[in-house]
């Protein structure tokens, strides 16, 4: 039995140990090149499928409203009334009359301030919520029915408490993106390992240690969830109350190109809008990309 | 002889609503100092409630657990679990996994330099030094049990507590991580209780063999010595006539007297 057992065994090992080194030399030599068309060609297969979509619709706008007495002006025509503001978005002449960058900006910096705003309060209210039975039982019900109220029902509200815009503003920022923070941040909490919470007894974490080490990294793909509606609702949010509060910021801008049936400077308004909107929920997805990096996987 | 870890009338009863159940009945244990003690019996006795009890993870509805003649009843570094499912926090390396219970134990007795050193002996007792930057979702699971008994190690334990540390392994994996905690246990000579429902696992490691009655109720059915001297060999025992008398023992026990009966 045993003979002809070690028999193959060797002739087998042979052409083993013979195919294995050139096996293993191989690869090393030809990627640079291939990786290169491979990457290049895997660009193209995302790249060209939007691009093309993006030139028929743009066809299709330019075709549908060509003909004269149309509504609203083709790409072409958008273009043209634009090319201004597009190419210099940094003037100023005083007053509301800014380049599309200062709009931009004022709208940028009241979202940032109320959403960092929503974002602290929102956790701490969502670990909260997270940790505390009695105090889940106490606020639930009065979040839940807080957030479905639509964030323009809060600029009265709260012009008539701030009796001022900008305050108003970023206090509609607040109260639109802070309840998918708290939600999700509770459920995060809520639904952290009870094994975690074996280790950090048996280590002995005190609560703010137990806080920074493994609630906040266990919950975080939960938190960033709910930030990540967050930051979405509060763009949301600030052009619609921008348009009601006026001064500088895109939400205005749009609203003054109305008056002024500027079309077409709406139209880029509403393209950078939608870019910076695109940007911000990518930024925040990113930054939870490299925070949960370990926790995300299990 | 000195009872180092004293189970006394341990008594557990779960209530949920109107209905309770006692799942552990009169626990009476005592474990003296180096000595390794298996607990086993089928699932749903409660062996891992009464782990959790000594851990401190959940308190005796009467009784207690004396350590070194004081009562513990919260969970505490000198009672380290070794988890069943390893518990490693996946968002740390495994070098900070084992650093933050040495950061925690030894915050005023060592200085950092020190505790570095501690956590990095420890992980070289279970040979997990080479992966230390690894996270646990990059290792496999027999490595992540590793560095969970280092974990647990680094502590510094009066008690160790493993949890069928070894339930979520495959046999050759298990054997390995075996004969590992076996010459830990020589080395170091650790007080170590485990829970298990594995007859060979408990006949080659243990001291003594603790079999519990099956819940509810369940209580503790026979102890047994197991007379084999140390260091043990998995082959050698093998054909070992008191091993296998030990193990016939365990088996008659599990499987004749007091064999799993599927709740209804």
């Amino acid at each position: 039995m045993n003979m002809p057992a070690t028999k193959i065994e060797v002739e087998t090992a042979k052409p083993a140990s013979a195919a294995a080194p050139v096996v293993a030399m191989t690869p090393k030599r030809p990627p640079r090149s291939e990786t290169y068309a491979r990457m290049a060609r895997e660009t193209a297969v995302r790249i060209i499928p939007p691009l093309v979509v993006i030139a028929l619709l743009l066809l299709v706008w330019e075709l549908v409203c060509r003909r004269a007495g149309s509504a609203l002006p083709p790409p072409s025509k958008v273009f043209k009334d634009t090319k201004e503001l597009i190419l210099d978005p940094f003037f100023d002449h005083g007053g509301i009359d800014k380049g599309l960058f200062w709009h931009l900006s004022a709208s940028l910096q009241r979202v940032a301030f109320g959403y960092s705003l929503s974002a602290i309060a929102g956790i701490a209210l969502g670990v909260l919520v997270g940790q505390s039975v009695w105090a889940m039982r106490g606020l639930d019900p009065l979040f839940q029915v807080l957030r479905t109220i639509p964030p323009l029902a809060w600029l009265p509200l709260s012009l008539a408490a701030f009796r001022d815009g900008q305050p108003s503003a970023i206090f509609v920022i607040f109260i639109t993106s802070i309840w998918p923070i708290i939600i999700n941040t509770a459920v995060g909490i809520r639904n952290i390992p009870q094994d975690y919470r074996n280790v950090a007894a048996v280590v002995q974490l005190n609560p703010l240690e137990f806080f920074a080490k493994i609630m906040i990294p266990a919950a975080a793909p939960y938190i960033f969830t709910g930030l990540r509606i967050g930051i979405g609702l509060s763009w949301l949010a600030i052009v619609a109350a921008e348009m009601l509060i006026g001064g500088v910021g895109i939400g205005f801008f749009i609203w003054d190109a109305w008056n002024s049936s500027h079309i077409s400077e709406i139209i880029l308004a509403l393209f950078y809008v939608g870019i910076i909107g695109f940007v911000l929920d990518r930024l925040i997805a990113g930054a939870g990309k490299i925070v949960t990096r370990g926790t995300a996987l299990n | 002889m000195t009872a180092y870890l004293k189970l006394d009338h341990i008594d557990k009863i779960f209530t949920r609503g109107a209905a309770s159940t006692e799942v552990l009945k009169d626990i009476n244990l005592t474990i003296e100092k180096g000595e390794y003690v298996s607990i086993i019996g089928h699932s749903g006795c409660g062996k891992s409630t009464l782990l959790n009890i000594i851990a401190g993870l959940t308190n005796a509805t009467t009784g207690g657990v004396l350590l070194e003649n004081r009562e513990v009843n919260s969970p505490g570094p000198d009672r380290a679990v070794v988890f069943q499912n390893h518990s490693l926090l996946p968002w740390l390396t495994v070098y900070e996994n084992v650093r933050l219970g040495v950061d925690k134990v030894f915050a005023k007795t060592k200085k950092r330099a020190e505790r570095d050193a501690w956590v990095m002996h420890n992980l070289n007792l279970v040979q997990m030094a080479h992966a230390k930057d690894k996270r646990p979702s990059e290792i496999s699971g027999g490595m992540k049990q590793r560095v969970g008994i280092a974990r647990a190690l680094a502590m510094e334990p009066k008690v160790l507590l493993l949890d069928e540390p070894f339930g979520a392994l495959d046999a050759l994996t298990r054997a390995h991580l075996q004969d590992s905690v076996m010459a830990l246990h020589q080395k170091l000579g650790n007080t170590i209780l485990m829970i298990t429902h594995d007859v060979d696992e408990a006949v080659l490691l243990s001291d003594r063999i603790v079999m519990m009655t099956n819940g509810p109720s369940a209580r503790i059915g026979e102890v047994l010595e197991v007379p084999l001297a140390r260091p043990r060999k998995r082959l050698e025992l093998a054909t070992n006539t008191t091993y296998l008398k030990c193990r016939q023992r365990v088996l008659e026990f599990l499987y004749e007297r007091h064999r799993f009966v599927e709740a209804a």
